[in-house]
């Protein structure tokens, strides 16, 4: 016992001088040098990770991703027709790369789980030293991801991400958010449910427990009552629930007119085909119609769901049929490639990467500092979504926000959605310090 | 098992000290040497060593042994919040609390056997993870994961400074992540890995493993072998919360979905992959199961055609064709396949394998001493 | 009234599930001593076939026509429908009932699935400890779903119940409950479904010769063994039959729950619940159990009673199988020494 008790204080020293003796180049070098930041890029290459759900329920999501950001490696290193670049108003890109070097890639699977996408991304940061990681298809996913990034020196440019709290309680410096978020889906799609169902509704919400849905039950319902709508109750169902009959009857004998799904995903899919089945859209109410409304849909989800879909009131993103040049750029791109239009998450995937390429040109350098002072407030144009700004207070976009409907006969299961308005930015616009949280400084060190 | 002499210990772990130490070095080849996967093994190894305690000495399989590493990291997490990023308090107050979790737990699950006692435990975590997202959220932060913030506290050693951003966790001045963070795991997985060898060897050891060989004759003995399957389950359960505890101090962030029923499995996976009880078995199925995750999954097709580049073209491309549904999306197949194959035909997993390697070559050199070899307990000759 | 009427059929759908899934697992411990945690995943192959006989029945002939473009520059392909231009009327209607169609393929395939899966790899395991049986069909299951994935992809796919019975019944009125109580007619089929599979599957084990000498089997199985009897290849195909169930009710659960890869998974956990409540190796006890869970579960998502207990939708089935435990140690109906060791 004696002599093991001498080893181990042994080892504890040996490994305590080693630990050191490893820890000190990093330690050292960046503070000797002020210019250098978090995986500087020295060769002909700087890499950028892409960090989306390959396994688990959003794998088709992630892949659809993946394509969009291969497709934007090709784009910003001059292969392939270009795609957005060509329609990007006043950029300096010109498919050369960004800063003389030419993108390369690594990809990651977050498994849609904080640790699995924190690890990954820490392997990407530590071990194929990107500077810039992007993906993602759930806000519990991006907000972890994003405060490895700001705690590692590299930036965030979040995908698929809809929860207020990314850039509003959760926000960081070093994150950029392109996707809108559920405060600005409740602005744009209250004023259109008022129009197509009356001012005067009794609204009952059905939320996924946990924190992107109370965010959006939340916002759909302050929108929702400001014109008027009566909220009869709000209802938590567990995540993954399968069958969610049991909080589907409820509702029929609740006096509410109008379903509310704060769902996402499969328990969209299956809260939606059920609501269906239980025939709520046959049945009258106060002597109205009865209606579902899903505020965030997905292509990829509504293609699970159906023919439930029709006629269903939501808000997207972006859409492939919209009728712009930098949507028309992108479509034909994206098409041409992997023969299918792409989705929503691809699109905002895909911008996210040209406007990071785009930073750091203007900045000059891959430096986080000056990557961030070129995104902050930054205004663009020709990227799918009309005029757009990156506000500097909370770094989120700001651009109009399209109302989509589920659509009565598809020509394929790539048009499954009608977009029935294009709500103006200043009618989502807030003012940002409406959900708290704090950028706190730029992190550009290891 | 009582063969093992002081002598042979102490090798042993100077072995095992060796290996770990160096991992950085011998990891290269195999492109998995970077702070986080370094870190990563250090942290399963102890999850798995702890498990390895409960199941590979009593033969109790809990399946809710995650529910204790997510208490292990909310605890830390906490710690950082409320007290001071120095991670000694983090990780006492982390092992504290899921020793007592697992003393609950364990009091009552304790009392079935068998699949009985798998389904009480699973039952316990399940509770524990759904709660955590849902209702428990102002404690865990749900889905989102608990954080830090630069609000917090910290009534120890709050700085006022706060354009210095959110501290991290520390250990007397040097920050607990890169090579620094992986080596204060080390340490901690050098000594868990001796404690549990001492249990291995302990009086306490043999009683558990003849808890294991048959209940009801010890029960017949007169023997009461409760309060025996509980330390063992509580010790292992705190061997979950340190290991809860170290991913929060590399890595300050703790999510309900650690306490998740998968996670559960994943340590049952490791330590049945690396072998049950044996010593070191657990610490590599943790490796195995955490390399794959990490290095399998971020291969794609480009990187598939620099592996098999050396082949002329017509060769390379038809062996990307056939590997491509392994690696990248495929990693999860491959573990799978990897599972049934290991157990099918190893069934003491791979510590078995490579006692059969070992055996081969020990035979032909001297056929004496079978029964050293046969033994699962400690074998220096095992793991060179 | 109305409401507890409406819990009450959502937990008897919900039970008939779970019971149709833990009836085929506690068979297996009955019969074999096996531990499979791959009977989820036959669950989501059998819905995988009803998936794949609704693709059958919507082959389509691909020709390309140059003179359409898609929105994005490529010649449009123009998809006929193949079994329709045969078959007509008759093809679409084949297509409406795709899914009770699909029955008649599962239970060949995955009678013969369970039969191969019994012979090809549960047998090497009768005698390793339920860990290695564990691990073995845990990875089984893992394979499976990761082939389904491949082919099917991650999200889920609709599967719609024949047009007839996708509206609601007026459950109210048959039972005089007055107007406004109504019921999907597929859910209902699949309650009448459930509980005629399990009463089929009890009555061939009760009332049958065979079922009787695999019920001896399961009883002693070294006795029935001198009788001359070959036990064993009776158990292998009472493997084959739950993987049969398990696949049937998979195919009859997808319009309900669009299916995708990780249905099995999904269901693996609660069914293993279920079993253990019920009692190892008891058919009657895994059926009671099923359909108490769901009703619990049921019960337990009601307003009024999360409201009084917040968060107990989430945590009732593992609360009351912790309950059950303690009190009976060996579930509902379970007997003595079946998985203590």
């Amino acid at each position: 016992m004696k002599f093991d008790n001498i080893n181990r204080r042994v080892f504890l020293r040996a490994s305590a001088v080693a630990g050191v003796s490893l820890a000190t180049p990093t330690i050292f070098t960046s503070a000797s040098r002020a210019q250098d930041f978090c995986n500087a890029p020295t060769g002909a290459n700087v890499a950028f990770g892409f960090n989306v759900p390959q396994t688990g329920s959003y794998a088709d999501e992630g892949a659809d991703e993946l394509r969009a950001l291969k497709l934007a490696v090709q784009h910003l290193n001059g292969e392939g027709d270009g795609g957005m670049l060509n329609t990007f108003k006043g950029t300096p890109l010109k498919g050369s790369g960004i800063l003389g070097k030419k993108v390369s890639f690594v990809t990651g699977d977050t498994q849609t789980k904080s640790d699995a996408a924190r690890a990954s991304a820490k392997r990407m940061i530590e071990k194929d030293g990107v500077l810039m990681i992007t993906g993602g298809s759930s806000s519990g996913v991006a907000v972890a991801v994003q405060s490895l990034c700001q705690e590692s020196g590299v930036i965030f440019m979040a995908g698929l991400t809809h929860s207020n709290d990314t850039t509003g309680k959760d926000k960081k410096k070093n994150g950029f958010r392109h996707f809108f978020n559920a405060y600005m889906s409740g602005q744009a799609l209250g004023p259109v449910l008022a129009e197509a169902y009356g001012k005067d509704r009794k609204a009952y919400h059905l939320t996924a427990d946990y924190t992107w849905g109370w965010t959006q039950e939340e916002s759909i319902k302050n929108a929702t009552e400001a014109l008027g709508w009566e909220t009869v109750k709000t209802v938590r169902t567990p995540l993954g629930a399968g069958d969610f009959s049991q909080y589907i009857t409820p509702v029929l004998n609740s006096g509410a007119d109008v379903l509310i799904l704060n769902h996402y995903g499969k328990d969209m899919i299956n809260s939606l085909t059920q609501a269906v089945q239980f025939g709520m859209r046959d049945k009258q109410v106060n002597g109205k119609d009865f209606q579902i409304v899903v505020p965030l849909f997905s292509e990829l989800m509504a293609q699970g769901a159906g023919d439930a879909i029709k006629g269903i009131y939501g808000t997207a993103n972006w859409d492939w049929k919209l009728e712009n040049d930098g949507t028309k750029a992108f479509t034909k791109s994206f098409g041409q490639e992997y023969g299918q239009p792409p989705s929503q998450a691809a699109q905002t995937c895909y911008v996210q990467a040209l406007l990071y390429a785009h930073a750091c040109e203007t900045a000059g350098t891959f430096n986080p500092e000056g990557v961030i002072a070129a995104l902050e407030d930054l205004e663009f144009d020709g990227l799918g979504n009309g005029p757009t700004l990156y506000r500097g207070a909370d770094h989120q976009c700001f651009k109009p926000v399209l109302v989509v409907q589920g659509k009565e006969n598809p020509k394929d299961k790539y048009d499954l959605l009608q977009v029935v308005k294009e709500v103006p930015t200043a009618d989502v616009t807030y003012d940002p310090s409406i959900f708290g949280g704090e950028l706190g400084p730029v992190s550009n060190k290891c | 098992m009582q063969m093992t002499t002081l002598r042979q210990e102490v090798l042993f772990m100077a072995i095992f000290t060796a290996a770990v130490l160096t991992m950085p070095f011998w990891l290269e080849p195999l492109g998995a040497s970077y702070p986080d996967l370094l870190q990563k093994f250090a942290i399963y190894g102890i999850f798995a060593i702890g498990f390895n305690i409960l199941f590979g000495l009593t033969g109790y399989l809990s399946f809710g042994h995650a529910a204790f590493l997510g208490m292990g990291s909310y605890a830390a997490v906490w710690s950082f919040k409320l007290l001071t990023m120095n991670v000694i308090p983090a990780v006492i107050f982390a092992v504290v609390l899921s020793g007592i979790f697992a003393a609950a737990i364990g009091y009552v699950s304790l009392r079935r056997s068998g699949i009985y006692f798998s389904i009480l435990t699973l039952a316990f975590a399940q509770m524990s993870y759904n709660l955590a997202y849902s209702v428990f959220t102002p404690i865990t932060n749900g889905e989102t994961g608990l954080q830090l913030s630069l609000r917090d506290p910290r009534i120890l050693d709050r700085t006022l400074d706060e354009a210095a951003g959110i501290p991290f966790p520390e250990f007397f001045g040097t920050e607990m992540n890169g090579y620094a963070g992986f080596y204060f795991c080390a340490v901690l997985l050098i000594i868990c890995f001796f404690i549990s060898m001492r249990i291995f060897h302990s009086p306490f050891g043999m009683t558990l493993r003849a808890i294991k060989s048959n209940q009801s004759r010890m029960g017949y003995t007169g023997f009461n072998t409760r309060p025996y399957t509980l330390a063992a389950f509580v010790i292992s359960g705190m061997y979950a919360g340190l290991a809860g505890a170290l991913l929060a101090v590399t890595d300050p962030l703790a999510g309900a979905e650690r306490m998740q029923w998968t996670a559960s499995g994943e340590v049952v996976l490791m330590t049945i992959l690396g072998g049950a009880g044996t010593l070191v078995g657990p610490v590599i199925g943790a490796g195995v199961i955490k390399y794959f995750e990490n290095i399998f999954s971020a291969y794609h097709e480009a990187r598939l055609h620099e592996i098999f580049s050396f082949m002329p073209e017509p060769l390379q491309n038809f062996f990307v064709t056939i590997t491509a549904p392994f690696v990248g999306e495929g990693w999860f197949l491959t573990l799978g396949l990897i599972f049934m194959l290991i157990v099918t035909f190893l069934p003491g997993g791979l510590m078995e394998g490579a006692r059969r390697l070992g055996g081969l070559v020990v035979r032909r050199k001297s056929q004496q001493e079978p029964d050293k070899l046969a033994t699962a307990g400690v074998g220096a000759q095992d793991h060179g | 009234m109305d409401a507890f009427l409406l819990q009450l059929l959502n937990g008897l759908d919900k039970g008939g599930a779970y019971a149709l899934i833990a009836l085929g697992l506690t068979l297996g411990f009955g019969t074999l001593g096996v531990v499979n945690f791959a009977h989820g995943a036959l669950f989501m192959l059998g819905a995988f076939i009803a998936v794949l006989v609704n693709r059958l029945l919507r082959l389509e002939t691909v020709t390309i026509d140059p003179d359409q473009l898609t929105p994005w520059g490529t010649p449009a392909e123009i998809h006929t429908p193949l079994v329709q231009a045969w078959l007509g009327d008759f093809g679409a209607v084949l297509l409406q009932y795709s899914v009770p169609l699909s029955l008649l393929v599962a239970v060949p395939i995955m009678l013969l699935f369970g039969v191969a899966m019994e012979r090809g790899l549960i047998r090497f395991f009768y005698r390793r400890p339920h860990a290695d049986q564990i691990l073995v069909t845990f990875g089984l299951a893992i394979v499976l779903q990761e082939v389904i994935k491949h082919y099917f992809g991650a999200n889920p796919i609709p599967v719609s119940a024949p047009p007839a019975l996708s509206g609601s019944a007026n459950v109210g009125e048959w039972l005089g409950l007055g107007p406004g109580v109504y019921y999907p007619w597929w859910r209902l089929v699949y309650l009448s479904f459930s509980i005629v599979m399990v009463g089929l599957v009890i009555a061939f084990l009760q009332f049958t010769t065979w079922g009787m000498v695999v019920r001896a089997g399961m009883q002693d199985r070294q006795t029935v063994g001198f009788l001359g009897i070959n036990i064993q290849r009776r158990f292998t195909i009472v493997f084959g039959i739950a993987a049969m169930v398990a696949g049937m009710a998979g195919a009859m659960y997808t319009p309900i729950v669009p299916p995708d890869y990780h249905l099995g998974m999904d269901f693996l956990v609660l069914s293993f619940v279920v079993v253990v409540v019920g009692g190892m190796g008891s058919v009657a006890g895994a059926v009671l159990a099923g359909f108490l869970l769901g009703v619990l579960q049921s019960f337990a998502s009601m307003n009024e009673v999360k409201d009084l207990l917040p968060g107990i939708d989430q945590v009732v089935i593992y609360l009351v199988a912790v309950v059950i435990l303690l009190v009976r140690p060996r579930g509902l109906m379970g007997q003595r020494g079946i998985m203590e060791d």
